[in-house]
């Protein structure tokens, strides 16, 4: 070793500097690549949520010459907007490209009578089923669905489009009297069609088709009959039929909209007859939107409402304007459903062009003058494209981007009315069987059940914990103390899916056998102790003596286990000579209170004994960190323990106290399995103390694996841990910040 | 400090009741955590306790006997039975009932009974019952009357059969071990291999290898060698499925009906109220060891949950081996490299409250992040053969490890520090001034000395990842894994694979299952397990923490 010579030497050095630089270099880049790993969780969920606040854009994909330069009276599109389906007043249906010119296939809807003959009317059903129907000036009609099989010859995918005509491919005859049909609303489906029909003398038909397929030659007879309803306004300006072939709206040119029940259409009946807009106002476009329950109006003035008809307490249905959407710039022409979501296109005068989401009330998108010659519009199955077409037949198709309609700040937060409910409620509903279910995102209830589940444990968790940690660091014997923190620190550690399991299948049902015995051990247990503490100085010196100062506590245990064990035992016999012997079923009875058996008591249980080790331990540091000085000065004053306690102990350490609150707080928001697993999970919204509820950390975990990637469902979960994520992340840095502060003040001290 | 006694005059201005109300507080919370202990603890112990059956024979209406375990006694108002819809008897207020476990599901469509106390009298201990727990439908109880042994049938008492049944019971093991070696290792690997074949043709396909390679005629090969194979051990399986349907036993219920039990379904028969404490105690222990080592039946509701410890300790050592370094590392940086700036402690607090932030949301981060965006990356750059479905793209043991690293890499990073501060200055700057780098310093010196606080935050990383249960349902936990994670088939180690975790078997089977009541006891046990792995890591953590303390208090002073 001391034999080195100078040139060995500096070499060494320098490959111990090197070593020595490259072992810095490799702690730094992994413990920032580390750190950055970790905060990257908060910038994922920032990614993952923040397109739900994009807005939809809409961009020209391209423009075509359609198959033939007149004006189409109606368009259709396929899923992959590679094909446009126009049909022409002389009754003839071209399908062609989109992507060139060409003509992919040509077909006349049904021989018509003569050159005379022309499509007088022609109107979209239900977009998801793609039901349309045509009149002519001769007072016939038919139903055509248009339909695009998907093959895949050669692993290529191309689309044969065609046209199904559901009810026969012979015309209707809709009027009798051959006048020519000016309005026209059909749907069909499960081999039931309904058409409606107002003809050019005012008269209001209807037509119920039925197709009866035969059991074996899979012939169709189809049947069908006219009647007309006594619709006493001449004037009607618009028609639509619901896809459930019930609700028939009229719209008169008043403004009245009327709801007709067309079910049985021997006996169609007038359910309900409103004035919609002012005096002197128009209604210039009406529609559905899919699913068929809520109907938007726009005026000639470009203001825009949603409404459907409620049910009220007497089973009788009234039109109810549900909300006002954002207006247009001018008379809206055009309102065009989506196939599945509750969003809408709408068109006005003014060559402007927005996209709305009606549960929302959501205007997604606004484009000014996209256009200044529109005739007719389609929107693709999938809401990824609109096609325009032109008076002169040209066909513009633009590209929408519009991912997240159904979400705004309202949406989420507010009260909302959603459809078919009596009125604007908080509601969580993500999912159903049906697709054009309306989602329901309001994560308020969720919200409400994860601060009802901290309220509750709190309740129960911060007064043991603190008064537990109290006479623990201040009171107990040093010895007893060094088993007691670290026996109760060690729940701390015990897996809430432990205590869930307990609290549901256990703690649940004997509560609720239990009720008034567990009532009376929260009067009976704390006056026992009480009472111990009277009489004890009364207590022969004897035993007294026995129980040194500070094992208070370790002498209270078979007293409290006698308290609980009598609240129990009398608990039964009160229940039995006061409630009937069931304590639930008589709340219920009398005071109307339901009792769920995994309700808020039994989770605040079981969350207050996940925190109390925590908020036991961080409060207790606190207490025993007070120095010495502090209190051994105010019993020196004169003050009693109990008074050092109050006016010193606990003034110092308060901040300490609050922060090991706060912490345990936080615990008790993100906590998952107990309220996952103590809780019915149903997101309702009720202060009741013997109900359920759903919390975001529960519905985070039933629904994620079941959510589909980059669906809104999806990142609205993101947002619900993104709300977890910051709330337990703010709240416990304010408890840290607090708590340096304190250790400072300590130091200080 | 307290005064207590002797005080009398001022009792009241000095509080002490109040300091009592305290320590009362004290004494209930310890009555919580000691009951939830010691009632997970008695009742996952007493499970496999092979109680005594009881008759009971009923009187009025139903008149008959019930046979079963009492599984439970309660003292309940006639006014809640009548409530739920049950039978009450007349002209009391208050009833106790007894619940039976009557087992033969397939006859009486339950497995519970309650029974009330006025309507049977006479309890008594039958001797000779048999308890038969059974591959399916729950347990039997019932009297042995005969045994058909390879076409013989035998009668007589019950001591002269049980000799006879349990050569019966033995030969089933035998053909049903053989049974599952065919059925899972074998076939199991020949399907492994088959599909990796299909694999590699599909890679070859995607390559657009030609047809006529000579490589697709080799796979071909090798899959029509597989299948001859697969077909010998198809032949072997059946004669094995024959050989075990030889044998039956006759039994009579209590209430005299017959019934024939194939001896391929029994798992286990015994006579508990014939057994004396020795036999009781080979028997809890052979159930202990059943518990712990078998696969679950029944819907997880029987047998044992080996596939779910060895999950959760699998999932919990590869973390272990992710979060060490990736801990100690940042510990490292933020103590020794770091400049001690606001910045690095804003980061040190942010680093610390992270690890308060709810296990959900990185459930949630790690469904998105490594399962979705990783996963579907990796998938579809290595793993294209496999599209559609997903290897990696799809929640699994790796993610599930690594998200449960990064939930617990704070508590590692805020323990490792804490250790690397309580290294005394005096011993870095002996080590400097005798001319060590810093590297070397940290190296040789500091970081030995730090060990144990790696070692403690690394225990208690693990005690709270073994008992995270809510991020693992979105990255990779399942009731049932077909197979284990590590086994026989190349590379070993499936880190794609989903696994059982026993946390989640105590959420799925307590909450999920459709027979609750028969699978609570299996519950406590699994329970208590976890309890136990649990507490004991954290006292090993608080331990190596206590004797490090004292070792730095020496050294300091």
């Amino acid at each position: 070793m001391t034999n080195i010579g100078e040139f060995d030497k500096s070499h060494r050095d320098k490959v111990r500097n090197l070593k020595d630089r490259l072992f810095g270099l490799f702690m730094s880049v992994g413990g920032v690549s580390v750190i950055g790993a970790i905060l990257l969780i908060f910038f994922y969920l920032l990614y993952v949520v923040f397109p739900l606040s994009y807005e939809a854009s809409i961009e020209k994909v391209f423009s075509t010459n359609g198959p033939r330069s007149e004006s189409s009276l109606l368009l259709d599109i396929d899923e992959y907007n590679e094909i446009g389906l126009n049909i022409y007043p002389d009754g003839v249906a071209i399908f062609s490209s989109l992507l060139g010119d060409k003509i992919i296939k040509r077909s006349r809807l049904f021989p018509f009578k003569g050159p005379s003959e022309t499509i007088t009317s022609v109107a979209a059903g239900d977009p998801a089923s793609r039901v349309y129907a045509v009149g002519t000036s001769s007072g016939r009609g038919n139903l055509f669905q248009a339909e695009y099989e998907l093959t895949y010859p050669e692993d290529t995918r191309v689309v044969i489009p065609g046209i199904n005509f559901p009810s026969g491919q012979e015309p209707l005859v809709l009027d009798s009297k051959g006048d020519a049909i000016r309005l026209i609303s059909g749907q069909f489906m499960d081999e039931r069609g309904t058409v409606v029909s107002v003809t050019n003398d005012g008269r209001l038909l209807v037509t119920i088709i039925t197709v009866e397929t035969a059991f074996l030659s899979e012939d169709k007879e189809i049947v069908y009959e006219t009647f007309q309803v006594n619709d006493t306004s001449k004037n009607l300006t618009e028609i639509r039929l619901d896809v459930e072939q019930r609700d028939l709206v009229t719209v008169s040119s008043g403004g009245i909209v009327a709801l007709w029940d067309v079910s049985d259409p021997k006996r169609s009946n007038l359910v309900d007859k409103v004035s919609v807009v002012k005096p002197n106002e128009k209604i210039s476009a009406i529609s559905f939107l899919s699913g068929g329950i809520s109907l938007v109006i726009g005026t000639e003035s470009g203001s825009l409402q949603q409404w459907f008809a409620v049910r009220d307490e007497n089973n009788l249905y009234t039109l109810r304007k549900i909300r006002d959407l954002e207006p247009m710039p001018t008379g809206i022409t055009n309102i065009k459903p989506e196939h599945f979501r509750k969003a809408f296109a709408v068109t006005d005068k003014g060559g402007n062009f927005a996209l709305y989401h009606a549960t929302a009330n959501n205007k997604v998108a606004d484009v000014a003058g996209l256009f200044d010659d529109l005739s007719t519009l389609a929107i693709s199955p999938r809401s990824k494209a609109v096609l325009f077409a032109d008076s002169a037949g040209r066909l513009d198709l633009f590209k929408v981007d519009n991912e997240h309609p159904e979400i705004s700040l309202g949406a989420l937060w507010g009260e909302i009315w959603y459809e078919s409910r009596l009125e604007p409620e908080y509601v969580w509903q993500s999912s159903a069987a049906n697709s054009d279910f309306e989602p329901k995102y309001s994560l308020t209830p969720l919200v409400f059940g994860t601060l009802k589940a901290t309220f509750y444990s709190m309740l129960f968790a911060v007064p043991l914990a603190i008064f537990g940690a109290i006479y623990t660091a201040y009171f107990m014997a040093p010895r007893m103390r060094s088993i007691v923190k670290p026996t109760i620190e060690i729940m701390a550690a015990l897996p809430t899916v432990i205590l869930g399991f307990l609290a549901g299948l256990w703690l649940a049902p004997y509560l609720e056998k239990n009720l008034a015995g567990f009532f009376l051990i929260m009067l009976f247990v704390p006056s026992i102790v009480f009472l111990t503490s009277i009489l004890w100085p009364s207590v022969p010196r004897v035993i007294r003596e026995r129980v040194p100062d500070g094992w208070e506590s370790l002498l209270l245990v078979p007293i409290v286990c006698l308290g609980i064990w009598s609240s129990l035992a009398l608990g039964t016999v009160i229940e039995i000579q006061f409630f009937g012997g069931n304590l639930p079923h008589w709340l219920n009875l009398h005071y109307g209170i339901s009792y769920d058996q995994r309700n808020s008591i039994v989770v605040g249980i079981a969350i207050g004994f996940a925190v109390i080790p925590t908020i036991f331990s961080i409060s207790e540091d606190a207490v025993f960190g007070v120095p010495r000085s502090l209190t051994m000065g105010s019993l020196a004053l004169g003050a009693t323990p109990w008074q050092t306690v109050t006016r010193v102990i606990l003034l110092t350490a308060s901040p300490g106290i609050f922060s090991a609150v706060m912490i345990g707080m936080g615990r008790a928001v993100g906590e998952t399995m107990i309220v996952l697993m103590a809780t019915g999970n149903t997101p309702i919204m009720d202060l009741n103390i013997f109900q359920g509820f759903r919390a975001l950390s529960a519905n985070i975990a039933v629904e994620m694996p079941e959510s589909e990637v980059n669906s809104t469902h999806y990142r609205i979960l993101f947002l619900a841990a993104l709300v977890l994520f910051l709330s337990t992340f703010f709240v416990n840095t304010l408890a840290e910040v607090v708590r340096q502060r304190l250790r400072k003040k300590y130091a200080n001290l | 400090m307290s005064l207590m006694a002797n005080r009398r005059p001022d009792w009241k201005t000095s509080g002490t009741p109040w300091v009592w109300l305290t320590a009362g507080t004290v004494a209930f919370s310890l009555i919580l955590v000691l009951g939830v202990l010691g009632m997970v603890g008695y009742q996952g112990v007493i499970h496999f306790w092979p109680s005594s059956v009881v008759q009971i024979s009923l009187k009025g209406n139903q008149a008959g006997t019930a046979l079963g375990e009492v599984a439970g006694s309660e003292t309940v108002s006639v006014a809640r039975l009548r409530d739920q819809g049950l039978q009450t008897p007349e002209g009391v207020k208050q009833v106790e009932r007894l619940l039976l476990k009557t087992g033969n599901r397939k006859i009486y469509g339950f497995d519970f009974k309650w029974f009330n106390a006025t309507d049977y009298d006479d309890l008594s201990v039958p001797p000779d019952v048999a308890v038969i727990e059974r591959e399916e439908w729950g347990n039997f109880y019932g009297f042995l009357v005969g045994l058909k042994f390879d076409g013989q049938v035998l009668k007589g008492r019950r001591d002269q059969l049980e000799l006879k049944l349990s050569e019966m019971m033995d030969r089933r093991y035998e053909i049903k071990e053989k049974i599952l070696r065919v059925e899972k290792s074998e076939m199991g690997a020949l399907n492994y291999q088959m599909d990796k074949i299909r694999l590699e043709r599909r890679k070859l396909e995607l390559d657009q290898v030609p047809g006529s390679d000579p490589r697709f005629a080799s796979l071909d090969s090798r899959v029509s060698e597989l299948e001859e194979q697969y077909i010998v051990l198809g032949e072997s399986l059946k004669e094995l499925n024959q050989e075990i349907d030889r044998d039956s036993i006759e039994m009579i219920t209590t209430q005299g009906e017959s019934v024939t039990l194939d001896v391929k379904d029994l798992v286990r028969v015994y006579f508990p109220n014939n057994m004396n404490v020795f036999q009781k105690f080979t028997h809890y222990f052979a159930k202990l060891w059943e518990f712990v080592s078998e696969d679950p039946r029944e819907a997880n509701t029987e047998g044992g949950i080996f596939p779910a410890i060895f999950g959760t300790v699998a999932m919990v050592l590869l973390m272990a081996v992710l979060v060490t370094p990736f801990g100690v590392v940042a510990a490292i940086y933020l103590n020794e490299y770091a400049a001690q700036s606001a910045l690095t402690k804003v980061i040190r607090i942010a680093v610390n409250n992270l690890a308060g932030v709810p296990s959900v949301v990185y459930g949630v981060f790690g469904l998105g992040f490594f399962v979705y965006f990783l996963g579907g990356t990796i998938d579809s750059l290595f793993f294209e053969a496999n599209a559609p479905a997903p290897v990696f793209g799809t929640p699994g043991l790796m993610w599930s490890s690594l998200t449960l690293a990064l939930l617990t890499v704070p508590v590692v990073i805020v323990s490792t520090e804490e250790g690397l501060t309580r290294i005394p200055r005096s011993i870095r700057e002996g080590s400097l001034a005798l001319g060590a780098t810093k590297a070397e310093t940290l190296w040789r010196t500091v970081l030995p000395m730090a060990t144990p606080a790696m070692m403690t935050g690394l225990i208690l990383a693990v005690a709270r990842a073994a008992g995270e249960v809510a991020p693992l349902m979105m990255v990779g936990v399942v009731k049932l894994a077909p197979a284990l994670p590590v086994d026989g088939n190349f590379p070993f180690i499936h880190l794609d694979r989903k696994f059982m975790h026993m946390g989640f078997h105590i959420y799925d089977v307590g909450f999920q299952s459709p027979n609750v009541e028969a699978a609570r006891p299996l519950v406590y046990a699994t329970s208590f397990l976890l309890i136990i792995l649990i507490i004991s890591l954290n006292m090993t953590a608080i331990k190596i923490r206590n004797s490090l303390r004292e070792k730095y208090n020496a050294t300091e002073t």
